[in-house]
């Protein structure tokens, strides 16, 4: 249980994907100009995060095992069309939820947050329950700095921002000053 | 190639280098550029890596254009990818141990380098092989630039050294900060600053010639 708690607690603040792994840079940097939008990626990101633990559980445990050099192809394809598949299911079941994470979850495949759970869950070891609670983990980090920086970036619409500054040379001094806060949960766990 | 005409072999090559600089212009393939550049050696091996996979990649889909049906092309791009990144990983893994252990889950990561797909979409799949080829030499190089430089100025700050050779000697006191994740996205960020100030510079020194062009007339 407490191994769990370690797994969970480290993805998502001391090992955070976005601030510490730099994985999934390109929404985190794009997409992150408004709260809302920024939360409902967070939301999509995390599902298919989870889906993806799911899926490389099952690759690993089933079919990889017999050709490793296959992993790389077999993560993305399945991953890929797994993804593909619910969103159609979710399109047809419900509608409304569609409507919340719709046009990012194609997009989201391509995200190397992605593949990056997969594989890290892959070198670690990590059985079922450990690879779902690290995707939730992940998932949880990648939100929580999504809606931190986008919190940032529509205050410094507000202010007056040198011109040269503008843009993503000021997003990366933030998203730098971010990933300094979050060192400070390094020492979390280091006293027990 | 109709299109091919008007493209010159060494303008191809060139313009990844500086002027469409996939990382300082275009802002692409961010993930591995910053996770890996805490250290001049290991921001060199990723983008060798990165330059194998692009070339092979690049010549693959501009060689087998005709036959990739347009609906299912990005997962095809993909797989071609794949298969050079695992290449590029084993091989790595026989000959550079150390420096592959170090790099860990990030060279598999260079399928989702959104730069390589897009250099694909772009521009392989829609000329042939040897202006592909050469487009994806001035890429990978316009990106092992831009991985080299942060990686050695990160190096430089943050551990005193290049390649390992100590630089300042004893007295000199290294901003840990610069290896760590932060010094990545700060360093970045300036370096970027930087591209906006020399584009704003020839901005205006090109409107000044032109001011004077018209007050000459």
């Amino acid at each position: 249980m407490n191994e769990l708690v370690w797994i969970f607690v480290s993805a998502l603040l001391i090992n955070n994907f976005v601030l510490a792994y730099f994985l999934g840079l390109c929404p985190f940097l794009g997409v992150s100009g408004r709260l809302e939008t920024s939360f409902r990626l967070g939301l999509a990101t995390t599902f298919v995060l989870i889906v993806t633990a799911l899926c490389a559980w099952f690759l690993n445990t089933y079919i990889l095992i017999h050709a490793p050099y296959l992993r790389l192809i077999c993560f993305i394809v399945v991953i890929a069309s797994t993804v593909q598949f619910i969103e159609m299911a979710i399109k047809k079941l419900s509608p409304a939820l569609f409507k919340a994470l719709g046009i990012f979850l194609p997009l989201i495949t391509t995200n190397c947050a992605i593949l990056g759970l997969a594989i890290f869950a892959t070198n670690r070891g990590y059985n079922l329950v450990e690879g779902l609670i690290f995707a939730l983990g992940a998932g949880a980090g990648f939100t929580l700095a999504m809606v931190l920086m986008a919190g940032l970036r529509e205050e410094t619409e507000l202010s007056d921002v040198p011109a040269l500054m503008q843009g993503t040379a000021l997003n990366l001094i933030i998203a730098g000053i971010l990933s300094m806060a979050f060192m400070g949960f390094a020492g979390l766990f280091s006293s027990t | 190639m109709d299109m091919d005409k008007n493209l010159d072999t060494y303008q191809e090559f060139v313009k990844g280098i500086w002027r469409d600089n996939p990382v300082f212009v275009q802002v692409l393939g961010m993930c591995p550029m910053l996770a890996v550049t805490n250290s001049a050696v290991n921001a060199l091996v990723m983008g060798g890596a990165t330059l194998f996979v692009l070339m092979g990649s690049s010549f693959l889909v501009a060689a087998l254009k005709q036959w990739i049906p347009k609906q299912v092309r990005i997962s095809l791009y993909i797989i071609i990818i794949a298969t050079f990144v695992t290449v590029a990983d084993y091989s790595l893994l026989a000959m550079l141990p150390g420096v592959h252990k170090e790099l860990g889950a990030f060279i598999p990561l260079i399928v989702a380098n959104c730069m390589i797909l897009g250099r694909q979409e772009a521009f392989a799949s829609r000329h042939g092989i040897r202006f592909a080829v050469m487009d994806a030499a001035g890429m990978s190089l316009g990106f092992v630039l831009a991985l080299f430089s942060l990686g050695s100025i990160r190096e430089i700050l943050g551990n005193g050294s290049l390649f390992n050779i100590p630089l300042f000697g004893e007295t000199f006191e290294p901003w840990v900060i610069m290896i760590l994740p932060p010094g990545g996205f700060i360093t970045l960020g300036l370096i970027l600053l930087f591209f906006n100030w020399v584009a704003a510079r020839k901005k205006a020194f090109l409107e000044q010639v032109a001011q004077a062009e018209r007050e000459s007339l």
